[in-house]
This record gives C-alpha cells, sequence and structure tokens, in this order.
C-alpha cells in the first residue's frame, strides 16, 4: 500500500508545475482575465504538445492513456497557476463525458481533435434550476434538434464543440451549428468566462445515453477539487510568506498565534482536502466500489475549505487581502466559481447520507 | 500510488487474522465492566498472549522483539485488533511511546533490563511529563534531581499519569540544571515506582473516573545509570516520546470512530425529529453525513502521513494534524450524537433509559479532554505555524 506519488506521476507534478510558472505567471493571468475570452492559443497549442490536453484518453484515440491521478496531478498544478482557459471545461468536461458515453467512431472522431490541441470543447448541462441531478433536466431533443437554455457553460465561447446533456441522452453541437447563440454570464471569477448556450431547433449528434454519464461527472468533480486544492496551496503559501514579511508592532505579524493558527488550519484543511481528492481518483482508477462515495467526500470538504482557506488568507493578509493588487482574490474568486461547479457542499452530503444512510435502511429492510 | 495491500501486506494480514481468529479472547465485554483491578490482569495476560505470538510490538525492530512492522502495516495491526473488538494491552504506554524512546535512547544495558519486560506486561510503565504549573509550557517543569553520590535525589510533583496507579516504571523528566535555560538543564530518568518516597493519587476527572494519578516524589533516590540519553538533553528525549504519542495514535481511533458513527446513523432511525425519524430530518442527514466524511478523510490523512515518513518510523510535526483532526472530529460526532438523542443523551450509565449503557453521554465528557490532552490543539497549531510553515515562534 503506497500513497505517496510513483517516480513518473511525481516527474509529471514537477514538469507541469514547471511549465505553469514558466509559460502562464501572474502576470499572464491578468492579462488574459481582462480579454474577452481568456483564452490564449500559443499557451493552448504548447499545453497540447505536452499531452496535457490529451492526458487520459486512450491512446487509440490520439491520448497519452495515463489515468486519474495523474489527470489531478496536473489539474492541481493548473489551478496552483491559476491557470486560464479550457483546459479544465475541455478535458475534464467535455473530454471525460466523451470518452464515458459516445461510441468508438465517435470517440476516434472527437477525443483525437481535443487530444491534438485542435479543438476545445465544454460541457452544458445545468439550466434555470440549477440542479446538478440528472433527473431534474428539462432540455430534451426532438428528432436530433435542440431548443432550450443551459447556463452557466465554462469557456462556451472558444469552444468547438459543445456537450449537452439533455432530458433523453448525451448530445453534441457544433458550436457553429445554426441556432446557437451564446453570451456571457458577468461572474466573479474572470479567469474561466461563463456563458449562457441558447439552442433553437440546433441540429445535434448523440453521443449516448446519460447512464454513463455519472462517472464522467466524478472525474470532472475530482478534477475541480485538485484545481481547489491548488488553489488552496498556492493561498496557504501567499498568506505564510507574507505572515513572515508584514510587520507590526515590531514584530512579523506572523509571530502572532492569533495569525499562526489561521495558517495552522489553512494547512490542516489543504492537506485534507488533498488526500481526499488523491484517494477519490485512485478509486475512480480502480472502479473501487466506494469511488462515487470518495468523490462526494473530496468535493464535499473542498467545497467548504476552499472558501474558507481563502477566508483565512484573505483576513491574515488584511487590508492588503481585500486590494484589487493582491492575487488573493483572484484564488478566491475561482474557488467560489469552483464551490458550486459539479455540486456544493450540501448537494454532496445529501449524496453522501444518501449512500451512507439511505443505504443501510434498504439493506435492513431487504435483510 | 496504490493503495491496494501488496504481497507483505497481505501475507501480514492474514497471519495476523488467523493468529487473532485462534487467540482473542471473546469474553472482554464482561470483563470491561469489573473493577479496574481485575480487568487489567485481564489486559495483562491479553499482552502476554500477544507477545507469544511477537505482535506486542510489530512496530519495534525485530531485535528487539517487534517485527519490524511498515508503518502501513502497523495501520493494518490496529485496523485487524478493532475489527475483531480485541482487548487494548495493558502496557500502552510502555509499548507505544517509551520502548520506542528506549530503543532510540538506551544504553545496551538498559535495553536488556527494560525491553522485554515491557513486551511482556511484567513491568506496566507510566509517564511523568505534566506538572501543576508545567502544562503546555512543559519545559518550564520543576520536579528537580540533584546529584549525590552515584543517585539522583528526586524532588517534585507531577499530574496526568496515566496508569500511575498499577505503573512498575516511569519515564520521568526532570531538571538537572537549574541554572541552564529551560530547554537545556532537562534529563529523563527511569524510576522505579516501588522506590521509597513516591506516592501515587488517583485524579477524578469530570466523567467522575479515575484515570489518571498525581505523583509526589520525596527525597526518591534514583540510580544514574537509570538516565536515559545525555544528562541536560532531557528536551529532545521527552520530544521524541512525544511525537510517538501524536503520530501513530490515529490510526488506532479509526475504526473506533467508525463505529461510533455506524451506530449514530442506525439509531437515526430509531429517533424522531419533527415528527420524522431523525435519518430523514435535513438537518442532522447533512450533519451525519459530513461526519462520515470527515472520519474517511481522517483515516486517508493518516494513510498519506505514513506514506511520507522514512522507514525510520519516527513521525514528524505533520503528526500534529491528526492529532487536531481526531480530537475535534471526536467532539463533533459526540455532538451529533447529543442533538439526535436529545433529553436521552444526558443520562449516565446505571439509569435505565440510557442508550446504550450511557456511552453517548459519558463519550460527551470524555472528548473534551482530546483537545487538551496529549499536547493541547492550541500547542499544535503553534507547532504546525513553527515547525512546518516556518513561522517565527511565539515564545
Amino acid at each position: 500500500m503506497e500513497f505517496g506519488l510513483s517516480e513518473s506521476q511525481r516527474l509529471l507534478q514537477d514538469n507541469a508545475r514547471k511549465f505553469f510558472q514558466g509559460e502562464c505567471p501572474m502576470e499572464e493571468v491578468r492579462r488574459l482575465m481582462e480579454t474577452e475570452t481568456a483564452y490564449d492559443e500559443t499557451l493552448w497549442a504548447k499545453m497540447a504538445e505536452l499531452g496535457y490536453t490529451g492526458i487520459t484518453f486512450p491512446e487509440e484515440y490520439g491520448g497519452v492513456g495515463l489515468g486519474k491521478v495523474e489527470l489531478i496531478l496536473l489539474m492541481e498544478e493548473a489551478g496552483r497557476a491559476l491557470l486560464p482557459g479550457p483546459l479544465f471545461s475541455t478535458v475534464a468536461l467535455a473530454g471525460a463525458a466523451i470518452d464515458a458515453v459516445a461510441s468508438t467512431e465517435q470517440k476516434k472522431r472527437y477525443l483525437a481533435k481535443i487530444s491534438s490541441g485542435e479543438a476545445r470543447a465544454t460541457l452544458a448541462m445545468l439550466e434555470g434550476n440549477a440542479s446538478w441531478d440528472l433527473g431534474e433536466l428539462r432540455v430534451l431533443t426532438a428528432n436530433d434538434r435542440l431548443t432550450g437554455e443551459k447556463l452557466f457553460v465554462p469557456d462556451a465561447k472558444v469552444a468547438d464543440f459543445i456537450v449537452v446533456v439533455a432530458r433523453n441522452g448525451v448530445f453534441l453541437a457544433d458550436s457553429k451549428a445554426p441556432g446557437i447563440s451564446i453570451h456571457a454570464m458577468k461572474a466573479m471569477d474572470l479567469t474561466r468566462k461563463m456563458y449562457s448556450v441558447r439552442f433553437t431547433n440546433t441540429p445535434v449528434e448523440r453521443l449516448g445515453s446519460v447512464t454513463n454519464l455519472p462517472g464522467a461527472l466524478d472525474t470532472a468533480a475530482a478534477a475541480v477539487v485538485a484545481e481547489m486544492v491548488g488553489g488552496m496551496q498556492r493561498t496557504l503559501d501567499i498568506t505564510v510568506e507574507y505572515a513572515k514579511m508584514r510587520k507590526q508592532f515590531g514584530k512579523p505579524i506572523g509571530m502572532y498565534q492569533a495569525v499562526q493558527h489561521q495558517c495552522a488550519d489553512m494547512y490542516l484543511e489543504t492537506e485534507s482536502a488533498r488526500s481526499a481528492v488523491y484517494y477519490a481518483a485512485w478509486a475512480l482508477d480502480e472502479s473501487a466500489p466506494d469511488a462515487a462515495m470518495a468523490v462526494s467526500i473530496a468535493k464535499m470538504y473542498a467545497s467548504d475549505v476552499a472558501r474558507r482557506v481563502g477566508n483565512r488568507g484573505i483576513q491574515v493578509h488584511g487590508g492588503m487581502g481585500f486590494t484589487w493588487e493582491n492575487d488573493i482574490h483572484l484564488y478566491y474568486k475561482r474557488a467560489k466559481a469552483s464551490e458550486t461547479a459539479l455540486g456544493d457542499s450540501t448537494y454532496h452530503r445529501e449524496r453522501i447520507a444518501r449512500l451512507a444512510i439511505d443505504a443501510r435502511a434498504a439493506s435492513s429492510q431487504s435483510a | 500510488m496504490d493503495l491496494n495491500l501488496n504481497a507483505e501486506e497481505r501475507q501480514f494480514r492474514d497471519e495476523l487474522r488467523a493468529w487473532l481468529e485462534a487467540h482473542c479472547p471473546k469474553d472482554w465485554p464482561e470483563w470491561r465492566e469489573k473493577p479496574l483491578e481485575e480487568s487489567f490482569a485481564y489486559l495483562r495476560s491479553w499482552q502476554r498472549k500477544l507477545d507469544e505470538g511477537h505482535w506486542a510490538a510489530v512496530s519495534w525492530p525485530k531485535e528487539y522483539g517487534g517485527r519490524s512492522a511498515t508503518l502501513m502495516q502497523q495501520a493494518i495491526f490496529w485496523e485487524e485488533m478493532a475489527r475483531v473488538e480485541a482487548p487494548s494491552m495493558a502496557n500502552a504506554l510502555g509499548l507505544g511511546l517509551i520502548g520506542p524512546t528506549i530503543i532510540a535512547h538506551g544504553t545496551p544495558a538498559q535495553k536488556k533490563r527494560f525491553i522485554p519486560k515491557i513486551l511482556s506486561a511484567e513491568e506496566i510503565w507510566c509517564q511523568g511529563f505534566s506538572e501543576p504549573n508545567a502544562g503546555s509550557d512543559l519545559a518550564s517543569l520543576q520536579t528537580e534531581a540533584r546529584l549525590e553520590g552515584n543517585d539522583y535525589i528526586v524532588n517534585g510533583q507531577k499530574v496526568w499519569t496515566s496508569f500511575g496507579w498499577v505503573a512498575d516504571w516511569c519515564e520521568l523528566v526532570v531538571r538537572t540544571d537549574p541554572a541552564a535555560p529551560k530547554h537545556k538543564g532537562l534529563t529523563v530518568l527511569l524510576v522505579d515506582m516501588k522506590s521509597p518516597g513516591v506516592e501515587v493519587r488517583p485524579l477524578r476527572q469530570m466523567t467522575g473516573e479515575s484515570e489518571f494519578n498525581e505523583l509526589f516524589f520525596r527525597d526518591v533516590r534514583v540510580p544514574k545509570e537509570n538516565v536515559l540519553g545525555q544528562v541536560n538533553d532531557g528536551w529532545n528525549v521527552a520530544i521524541s516520546t512525544l511525537m510517538f504519542e501524536r503520530g501513530s495514535y490515529g490510526a488506532r481511533l479509526h475504526l473506533l470512530f467508525k463505529r461510533n458513527i455506524d451506530r449514530l446513523i442506525e439509531l437515526s432511525f430509531k429517533f424522531q425529529r419533527n415528527g420524522r425519524s431523525a435519518a430523514h430530518d435535513p438537518l442532522l442527514r447533512q450533519k451525519l453525513a459530513q461526519c462520515y466524511a470527515e472520519i474517511e478523510i481522517m483515516r486517508l490523512n493518516q494513510l498519506r502521513a505514513f506514506s511520507r515518513v522514512t522507514s525510520t518510523g519516527v513521525p514528524g510535526p505533520e503528526g500534529s494534524i491528526q492529532k487536531i483532526f481526531w480530537s475535534e472530529l471526536n467532539q463533533r460526532l459526540q455532538q451529533i450524537a447529543q442533538e439526535m438523542l436529545g433529553p436521552y443523551g444526558q443520562l449516565t450509565a446505571g439509569d435505565s433509559l440510557a442508550v446504550d449503557g450511557g456511552i453517548w453521554s459519558y463519550g460527551y465528557l470524555r472528548t473534551r479532554g482530546n483537545t487538551i490532552e496529549a499536547g493541547t490543539s492550541e500547542i499544535q497549531r503553534n507547532i504546525i505555524g513553527h515547525f512546518v510553515l516556518g513561522l517565527p515562534r511565539s515564545y
């Protein structure tokens, strides 16, 4: 039993960290977030070249064929760098959904384009009621035509195709197809743009049924938690750095226990979220019976502590933490977007309750 | 990363399972209710049996009677012990903390003299660390030892001593150089509890029981060959004991917590709340689920920490997050129990309506001690702040 990373996993982590540090430092994040789509073509091409866009997809579809653990290591580094643009949307949302539900022929077509860097994609699921329950979706297709609106779709404007979760299945729409209109939703997080996507009698291609989608959504949830862990780690790092440097009453504020204990709690929460998501990724790779539970535990926990770590970090920074100039608010806003993505803590606690409490009632009744 | 058991771990587990199947007594629940003196004799003989099978101290090196078990194997050991609800071992501190400290710092003669009897539970050990005026600030302790010929003469008082009433030996931290800075003037002595001048008194805690003792030392003579480690280097010796305490203890608790949350979930179908079972009350469901999840995270934190620690088996300051996590989680778990049980939560052992024999009222009170014993939550956060995050010391 080994919970540490293997040599090759560590190498991937190191390389990703160096790559993002070099290619996407905070100045670049700030430049991109002021653009319309927060997307940079050159950066995308470099990520594709390194295999990041095809990291988990099978080699027969042009991917690198690595596991979920490798995926979350990459996403953790992306989160630490606050990487703008559609890596998460393309790989962990749309890509994972295609991989889970589409036919071999469709996977060959779409995953190859994603892996090579030729195409970007996203997943449109939430509707007006903002529910992540598949049973509460209203939009459906008729004769492979789709009419309806999807909300909170990340990176839709730069997506070449949009995977749409409908009541009657999972579909794929070319973003240039007739009847699609994409409008920006003005959300807090400027580094990952959100859109509403309206379909009016839009031709779509059926990928498959929703039966296999939950596994893909679990992969996406693990990926977003990994990003959150990277963001928490960076928030902790800059907070500790600041607490060592900032002086009040003639001493570094990090000497005062009221400040130290905030930092200690940030450390505890960050490490605990990391343990939870590493395990969840491994459980997904192994198709372990508790994989869904493990993902919900990770997303539930991270959704609460990412916010809390941000709160503590801002508090320790004092007035500086409230400025636009300091980077901490950028992580804080991403954390808020990630908190609700794929279900917040209340949603996942209910899912845990169904698995841990209701399942027991069912088994004791049948016994 | 591979969380499946490897071949060696599987073999270790299977061998242990088979051994427990054949040797683990089933009548412990009856003995648990008996007076401490009787039940303790039972635990002594259980430990002797474990030692005969070389299972008493699996983490210890083979040459000292252990199995040189990896941290993962140790985790497996405690999970398996908890799984069959095996009784605890009589010499818990000797095996878990003091034995490893003697192995790390002791002379060959000390190891030969003390180690076998720790394993066999022939000699029970206690720890003389805290004092009335030295709790979190342990290094300010005042119990003094002055050298007179070949003996140290010890005077002072210790508190919060587990197993003091039954201990044969004590790992005692004393001040040997009052002129030196407080961390530099301490020494660890191995003290025979039958020495003249040693007095043990029970200390009654808020639960009504006396798990702990107060120790009084009046002109107690300790031969100087019983110094553990170097004279005036006692702080380092004591710290290694505390590291063993913080690092590995959490591993033993996971199954206990799991059993408690499972029981609470069971009870949630029996207790009513707002006209429906507590299991279907939206708020309590959320709280139970949160607690269930945190118990799993506690396990995962522990496994990850184990993977980080090198083969020396000496845990680092990261162990502090385990201590904070389990102690505060245990309090939250007990609070959920209280919320669910309502007025029944306050009923204690002996009341005919007490739920589960009063364990929940007991647990509610006992867990207040969890964030205090073995280093308060505040001290653990200081340790993380300074030793892990590199923030300047506050004191």
